[in-house]
């Protein structure tokens, strides 16, 4: 990584301005993942870092050939990729194991699929499943097993293809903090003592300190529609301790680069505060969680700003629930963000120090200013003359924005808030909104 | 138990020599015997046979067991083919989008119709077919056996093919598995369990039109083939009671066989095949797995099996590469599609056409509305009896549900009367009709739901097993006793398991009446006022379009009751009541 290689067979793998969008409907098109251009070079370990939804799974998905391209294309060694390349190998979030396959005929998949003889199958198999560590479970079920020895079966499935790029999707993120942390480091060694003929690996992640540990290079996700917003370069030495002062900096600097506000935000009394429309994708975030956040921010353990990786830790968040409680809170502006710390505002105190009737007043008046979608369905229901309106109606306003799925998720998020907040009233079975309490 | 050869034998040993052992000797007897019935009752379907000579049929009890291997054959051999269509047509359906929107609607047309509706309009194609052989009415049977089995079936495959999870698809494209290796270890295993427990429930609903099949009428000619079925059938002409009780006892022993050598074997085998985590392992195996797993020789022939599997799942033949997404689209597949639907449309135009002109050529309007008034009739029967059943079988089904040291005795029991062929006790029930006079309206009635109404208890029993134990504990706890214990604890707890087996109930209720509403013992003929006994007479009478527009308004009938009855509670059920 340390000198500049410009032969282009160094780079293993080549995405040119790639797109992805899904249909929605006849005349609509979800655009989920905009003119992406990624290298991988060589030697590299590279983390795909962000967000759920900014699309990084999906760029995965569509380098490995598994879904094409909208528009643009990707190039592996000099040849576009039309489908699932021999050469590439994936390993599955959860492990994607045959549950009635023992674990040897589980890694020799792959090969009888190449059409490997039996006894060479048989041989390369057990080699992996010895490079791995899993000697003494070839013919255990997948049923038997627990998470990180299933992993590990997925790990030896996919090194016995003998692949040149190791595809990863967020391969530990099914795991325990401990038994990632084992696999990760195993994996780590594989790769340093260079015992296969793997070049380079891509890794979907959704986890910071995982990115930091792991790879050579951190592209960091923007979301909707989801684009490379940084690349940051890492040159700390392996094996990284996580405690070392400088990888701390480092944590830091991703947590910043995440949160670093975006175009959408308009500033107020020197705050840039991130205001929406009416199809925004809403965060999924109960109300318990928004509570029991700003009661910590306000718990006396802190100073006014917090540091948003010590936060998270403290609180044991795992980093897409706190991105996701951050930007509830600055939404509805009760909190604000910049250069990773997080800090209430005025309002915010108010509600953490408020009793519950008070609290919902707060929320209400908030909720009815800054989400647009909680405005629109009271003034909707205000302006009926019975006041009652049917969530149909309010979801396919929303699929105007948004994909089905999401349309239904934030309408189901912001009737949650709406209800706590009083504002409407809700019948589950009816799927009728109205400004009556019920019975 | 430390030197059972089954700890010591492994994959890497198969070459080492052994001896056989008493239990090799035991399986390889029962393979044999098996073996030799099988083929022996494959001879006698084909010996030559001509139209209007009958088939002597004796009442003499020793040949019950032939006459009971035949009409096990009949279900084996249409079973066979159930499974051909069900991987044809349910991968079909489940991996192309335009293949779907045909198969799936027409399947959920075939499994309205009446099963000996079908054996009514086939059998004399089947008998051009193959002209002066048994083979004929054979197929007709067999083809009536498969459409009581075959809808089912692949319906809840094309299910299965559809939940694969996403994943598995995906780590089968990226390791290049072929579409014939990833049918053969992906989609059929994930399938098994659900393919397993619904190849188990047709084959037990349909051993009442393998009894059915075997003794009809076509055109004024009975024809009987040898099995259960006509024996049955030839005592209720003779009206010779002993004889009844023969078959039924037959028929019992039969039902016992095949669990024990079947049914069981097969859902232990099938546990493998389950997706989720199973921590409960004490599943006991049964004699017969007990039985194979004890012998060296007949094990040695697994393996050989499993070499002869292997290298079938590996065929190179059709090394297509599966794609999870079929998405790589050109021009020329848009206008094929374009051209499938017009042709499809076409079809149906044509189809349409010929059924009006063909039904109204020969029939007045008049007799159609009366058709559907008849059908009305038969609907009230149906629906009455659902409610009757429920009445009497939700209570019980509770009582029993919440003592489950009962559960496990009447569990098995209900399932083998669930497979019990009833029409075998219609004759019971007509000779009580007869002696004492009473009203044949009413009382033939029942006979439609005898057979199906123990899905209802089966189901009730498994929905209160299924009730949380907090559940019964809250209820304790704040003293919900009485109707309100009903009301709001077991009734909605059930709810979604009991319309699962009402649904099934009445569905074989629809199928049941065309026999259960014309009945006879001896020459006495009891005939009462449906569209089950409109169908009978027109099948007696050989009046094709009759029969037609019978069949067809039945068909209506069971679709517009499952879209605006079932459809909806089904729905209710899995929304509201779901207990997850």
């Amino acid at each position: 990584m340390t000198q500049k290689i410009t032969a282009l067979s160094s780079n293993l793998i080549e995405t040119m301005g790639v797109k992805k969008s899904f249909k929605k409907s006849d005349h609509q098109d979800l655009l989920v993942l905009e003119d992406v251009n990624f290298i991988l070079r060589e030697n590299e370990i590279v983390a795909l870092l962000g967000k759920s939804g900014s699309g990084k799974s999906t760029l995965m998905r569509i380098i490995s050939g598994l879904i094409p391209a909208t528009a643009g294309e990707v190039i592996y060694l000099g040849k576009p990729v039309n489908g699932p390349v021999k050469g590439m190998a994936m390993v599955f979030q959860n492990f994607a194991l045959l549950p009635w396959l023992t674990v040897l005929q589980n890694v020799e998949l792959g090969l009888e699929a190449l059409g490997v003889s039996k006894s060479e199958r048989r041989a390369r198999a057990i080699e992996a499943i010895d490079v791995i560590g899993l000697d003494g479970f070839e013919s255990a079920y997948p049923k038997e097993l627990s998470g990180g020895m299933s992993q590990r079966v997925g790990f030896a499935r996919a090194l016995v293809v003998d692949p040149t790029v190791l595809l990863m999707d967020e391969p530990f993120s099914a795991l325990d903090v401990l038994t990632a942390d084992n696999l990760r480091s195993d994996l780590l060694d594989l790769w340093q003592e260079k015992k296969t003929h793997i070049k380079g690996i891509i890794c979907v992640t959704h986890n910071i300190e995982e990115a930091a540990i792991l790879a050579d290079r951190i592209l960091i996700f923007g979301a909707d529609p989801g684009y490379i917003k940084d690349d940051l370069a890492v040159d700390l030495p392996r094996p990284r301790n996580a405690q070392d002062p400088k990888f701390r900096k480092l944590v830091d600097e991703i947590y910043t680069l995440m949160t670093t506000p975006s175009a959408d935000r308009i500033s107020v009394a020197g705050v840039r505060y991130k205001t929406i429309g009416l199809g925004f994708r809403l965060p999924y975030v109960e109300i318990s969680e928004l509570t029991g956040f700003m009661e910590a921010l306000d718990s006396p353990d802190y100073q006014d700003r917090v540091d948003l990786p010590e936060l998270a830790e403290d609180l044991q968040l795992n980093v897409d629930d706190l991105f996701h409680i951050i930007e509830a809170l600055e939404i509805m502006r009760f909190a604000y963000v910049s250069k990773g710390d997080i800090e209430l505002t005025g309002a915010g105190k108010l509600f953490a120090q408020a009793d519950i009737l008070r609290r919902k007043q707060i929320f209400a008046a908030h909720l009815l200013s800054y989400v647009p979608l909680a405005r629109h369905i009271r003034r909707v229901l205000d302006e009926r003359p019975e006041h009652v309106a049917s969530e149909d109606r309010f979801l396919r306003e929303l699929e105007d924005y948004l994909s089905q799925e999401a349309a239904e998720e934030v309408l189901k998020i912001v009737i949650e808030w709406g209800r706590y907040a009083e504002i409407f009233a809700y019948d589950y079975n009816t799927g009728i909104l109205s400004l009556e309490n019920p019975e | 138990m430390s030197f059972s050869p089954k700890k010591i034998f492994s994959k890497f040993e198969m070459t080492s020599l052994s001896f056989p052992n008493y239990w090799d000797l035991a399986a390889i007897i029962l393979v044999l015997a098996i073996l030799v019935i099988l083929g022996f009752g494959v001879h006698q379907m084909s010996l030559p046979y001509q139209t209007g000579e009958t088939i002597p049929i004796s009442l003499d009890p020793w040949n019950l067991p032939y006459y009971a291997l035949r009409s096990v054959l009949r279900m084996l051999i249409s079973l066979v083919f159930s499974l051909v269509f069900t991987f044809i047509f349910g991968t079909l359906a489940a991996r192309s989008k335009h293949a779907e929107r045909i198969i799936i609607p027409m399947i959920d047309v075939l499994q309205s119709v009446p099963v000996l509706s079908f054996l009514s309009l086939t059998i004399v194609g089947f008998i051009a077919l193959f002209p002066g052989s048994m083979w004929g009415p054979e197929c007709a049977a067999i083809f009536a056996i498969f459409t009581s089995q075959a809808w089912n079936i692949a319906l809840s495959f094309y299910q299965s093919l559809r939940t694969v999870p996403y994943e598995l698809q995906e780590a089968a494209s990226m390791f290049h598995l072929s579409f014939w290796q990833r049918f053969w270890r992906l989609d059929v295993p994930f399938a098994m369990p659900a393919l397993l427990w619904n190849i188990m429930v047709s084959m037990s609903a349909s051993w009442f039109f393998v009894v059915a099949a075997e003794s009809i009428t076509v055109a004024n000619h009975n024809i009987m083939l040898p099995g259960i079925g006509s024996y049955i059938a030839l005592a209720v002409l003779k009206a010779d009671g002993w004889s009844v009780f023969y078959a039924i006892l037959a028929m019992l022993i039969v039902i016992f066989l095949y669990d024990q050598l079947l049914f069981r074997p097969l859902s232990n085998w099938g546990e493998r095949f389950k997706f989720e985590q199973d921590d409960d392992n004490t599943r006991s195996g049964t004699w017969l797995a007990a039985l194979f797993e004890n012998t060296t020789w007949v094990r040695r022939s697994g393996i050989l099996l499993k070499k002869f599997w292997e290298s079938f799942v590996n065929i190179r033949l059709l090394q297509g590469q599966a794609q999870v997404i079929p998405s790589y689209n050109q021009k020329w597949q848009k206008l094929l599609v374009i051209f499938w639907y017009v042709f499809l449309f076409a079809i149906l135009a044509m189809s349409l056409a010929i059924v009006s002109k063909f039904i109204f050529a020969y029939v007045s309007f008049k007799e159609g509305f009366h058709v559907i008034y008849l059908g009305l009739i038969t609907c009230t029967r149906v629906m009455v009896l659902i409610v009757l059943c429920s009445f009497i079988w939700v209570p019980v089904g509770v009582w029993i549900g919440l003592r489950p040291k009962y559960v496990d005795f009447f569990q098995p029991i209900i399932q083998m009367l669930a497979a019990f062929p009833a029409n075998l006790f219609f004759p019971v029930v007509v000779m009580l009709i007869v002696r004492y006079h009473m009203n044949v309206e009413i009382w033939t009635s029942p006979l439609m739901i005898l057979g199906t109404q123990w899905y209802i208890l089966f189901n009730v029993i498994a929905g209160v097993s299924a009730l949380p134990k907090e559940m019964q504990q809250v209820a304790s706890n704040f003293n919900v006793n009485g109707w309100l214990w009903w009301k709001r604890i077991v009734l909605p707890g059930i709810f979604p398991y009991y319309v699962t087996g009402a649904i099934t109930a009445a569905g074989g209720a629809w199928n049941a009446s065309i026999i259960a509403e014309a009945v006879n013992w001896g020459q006495t003929k009891l005939v009462a006022t449906g569209l089950g006994a409109y169908i009978t007479v027109q099948a007696t009478n050989g009046d094709f379009p009759r029969l037609v527009l019978g069949t067809g308004v039945m068909c209506l009938f069971v679709i517009a009751i499952n879209r605006i009855l079932w459809g909806p509670l089904y729905n209710l059920a899995d929304e509201r009541f779901r207990l997850e």
